[in-house]
């Protein structure tokens, strides 16, 4: 098993006839991800690299029965592209675009509640199943398949753990980017459960960063709920209150969203914390190895 | 973005909450002749985008245009900076308004709660002090109310919250239309942060916002071109405008080791790692995905204008950013620019060999390559030095 996408997944790519949603959607198609169609309104009945094209996620649901969408819509118009994947017949929802004003996904984010649509992002790489599925923009060659499973808010600091877990010979159930906008479909929390239910996931990675509280509030769940291992590494230890660090969510606001904050959260439950990628990804693989020598 | 205290208030006024009169000023000059204008007592009140400026000495009564004169001597141009050590602001202009007679101080806000994906009202009998002081000490004296994100926060929604705060009965109405106002203004601006503290009664029982704290939510400025307006003239330093207008993302630090790297998350971490091994970081730059030799120019030349900047880190990690392409625009950036400071760079991730080959072809005076981020990290600490 793995977690959001897999072997099942069937993918449409809206924004499949423009340049990134053509690049990406036809890499993920080369990793081994099913890319069963596309979307873009108007271009119905044309095909990218054999891969119909469509007017609406509806279409390509009943004619190709795709279950998983990808969003690559510019900004301005990607939360009704969001809304019109929602109400398709999905059950995923995957949105890399950035920029989307943050009370467009507020609307977006009760929608897909109510609909019962996973949704994940915006603002995020994606999700990887190595082996499996990719779909998104994670760089897949720095990930093997394994027991780990990854939830992060940021892509490269991801792209810098999962490598170094390879290079000391860990792999990954999946890895998930959840995005770091103030609001995003998937939390910690909703990520976190879906790790815990899955079996080939034997511990999890949780990278967050400044901003907001999904870090705390993911500390006391775990503390609740996950009887799996959790590594944490938080970034933004040096950045200064009232500035936003790249990421529309990534300010720290008032007396809370400190790195700080959250790494006393964490570590209050009980959940080690790297100081740096290197040493997160050091722990995790000490944790992974100290569990299976318990368990053998 | 954050609005200046007489921007929200012109916002508020748009939407029909009522704020006190005034004038905005540039200069000791205009604060006197606006002062003038308005009439006096007044207040002259320091434009900076921070909280605690009473307490700083940017905001002072003026009885007379004696007073009014003296005070804007003292505020304008007076570095400020907030409680929570940012900044510091200088204060480029003032707000010159007329004075209230206060009978009661309260609080209110509208805020984005993130974690709920709501938008929370709060209101308290407790206003013109520390709000997160009164939070901490008597949490039931802030009382809150998340609004059904379905449909508009009105005045009969925000009623409970204004009686169980126990404000002055015969004020609770005209709060609870003003905390619906308030909501309407974040819907309608895009605004996800709306402080006002203190929320007034003044002796005539009139409500009155007597300070706008606004939060914009830049992903939005698109949609209102008054505030994208102020977005583009608010920015100070020259670093981070020059940045702006070369369409990179970075923010002005304190230190001497200037710092690019590729993704906030990364750019973020590689500052932590820096300030582990003892440096000050000048700057978070990110690159962002698929960097281009043209952005490392920019980069460059950005975190190169910065004089207390001593050394440079570029702390690269390739997905869909290529190496090469990083490695190509160092080599033509070098080329381009007098960089008097030495560069560490740090090149992982897709086509880093070919990047490294191109920089060990270049030969480039002053660079330094390190194979990790933590090796990268200690030694632009050691070549930058002290700053």
């Amino acid at each position: 098993m793995s977690i959001v996408v897999d072997n099942d997944t069937k993918l449409v790519v809206s924004g499949l006839t423009g340049r990134e949603g053509s690049f990406h959607g036809l890499r993920n198609r080369s990793y081994g991800t099913y890319l069963a169609a596309g979307v873009t309104p108007g271009k119905g009945g044309q095909e990218v690299e054999g891969v119909p094209v469509f007017d609406s996620i509806r279409e390509a649901v009943e004619r190709e029965a795709a279950n998983t969408s990808m969003i690559f819509v510019p900004a301005r118009f990607a939360a009704p592209a969001i809304d019109e994947a929602i109400e398709s017949g999905v059950h995923t929802v995957i949105a890399i675009t950035e920029g989307i004003p943050v009370l467009d996904m507020l609307r977006t984010y009760w929608k897909a509640k109510e609909a019962g649509v996973r949704l994940i992002g915006p603002n995020c790489p994606g999700v990887l199943s190595p082996g499996k599925a990719n779909v998104g923009i994670i760089p897949a060659q720095f990930f093997d398949p394994g027991k780990i499973g990854v939830v992060s808010k940021s892509g490269t600091l991801t792209y810098q753990i999962g490598n170094e877990l390879k290079q000391a010979g860990e792999g990954n159930s999946s890895i998930v980017g959840i995005g770091g906008d103030p609001i995003v479909g998937s939390d910690f929390i909703d990520v976190l459960k879906l790790f815990e239910a899955d079996p080939e996931t034997e511990l999890i990675v949780m990278v967050g960063e400044i901003g907001g509280d999904a870090e705390e509030r993911a500390a006391e769940f775990i503390a609740a709920e996950i009887s799996k291992p959790v590594v944490a590494y938080i970034a933004g230890f040096t950045a200064p209150p009232g500035k936003q660090m790249g990421h529309a969510g990534a300010i720290i606001s008032g007396s809370s969203g400190t790195a700080q904050a959250k790494k006393e959260a964490l570590e209050a439950k009980s959940v080690r914390v790297g100081e740096s990628p290197t040493e997160t990804a050091a722990i995790a693989v000490e944790a992974l190895r100290a569990s299976n020598r318990g368990s053998a | 973005m954050d609005l200046l205290e007489y921007q929200g208030k012109q916002l508020f006024a748009a939407h029909g909450i009522a704020v006190p009169g005034g004038e905005v000023a540039a200069t000791v000059d205009e604060a006197a002749a606006a002062a003038e204008r308005v009439g006096y007592p007044c207040a002259i009140k320091a434009q900076v985008p921070i909280g605690g400026r009473g307490k700083a000495g940017g905001i002072k009564i003026a009885a007379d245009a004696a007073q009014a004169r003296e005070h804007a001597e003292a505020i304008v141009g007076m570095d400020i900076r907030g409680p929570r050590g940012e900044g510091p602001f200088r204060v480029e202009r003032v707000w010159v308004e007329a004075g209230s007679d206060i009978a009661s101080e309260y609080y209110a806000s509208v805020i984005l709660d993130r974690g709920e994906k709501k938008l929370l009202a709060m209101v308290s009998a407790k206003g013109g002090m520390d709000i997160e002081a009164v939070a901490a000490e008597d949490p039931e004296a802030l009382v809150k109310q998340h609004a059904d994100p379905t449909r508009p926060f009105t005045a009969a929604a925000a009623r409970p919250i204004v009686d169980a705060a126990g404000l002055d009965e015969d004020v609770r109405e005209e709060v609870a239309a003003t905390l619906a106002k308030l909501a309407e203004v974040a819907m309608a601006e895009d605004a996800s942060l709306i402080e006002v503290n203190p929320l007034i009664v003044t002796a005539g029982r009139e409500v009155v916002a007597l300070d706008a704290k606004v939060t914009i939510d830049n992903n939005a400025l698109y949609r209102h071109e008054e505030l994208a307006a102020i977005d583009a003239e608010s920015v100070a330093d020259p670093q981070e405008a020059m940045a702006r207008e070369k369409g990179l993302i970075y923010v002005k630090l304190d230190g001497n080791v200037g710092i690019l790297a590729n993704g906030a998350g990364l750019c973020m971490s590689t500052l932590d790692v820096v300030a582990q091994a003892g440096g000050e970081p000048a700057n978070f730059l990110d690159a962002g995905g698929g960097s281009k030799a043209e952005a490392i120019v920019d980069a460059l030349t950005v975190i190169g204008s910065d004089q207390k900047v001593t050394a440079i880190l570029f702390n690269i990690f390739g997905g869909i950013t290529r190496c090469d392409e990083i490695a190509t625009g160092i080599v033509e950036a070098s080329g381009q620019l007098d960089l008097a400071v030495p560069l560490v760079v740090r090149l992982d991730g897709t086509n880093s060999e070919q990047g490294l080959e191109i920089l060990a072809a270049a030969k480039l005076p002053n660079l330094h390559q390190e194979k990790t981020m933590l090796d990268a990290a200690r030694k632009v600490v050691e070549l930058a030095g002290d700053s």
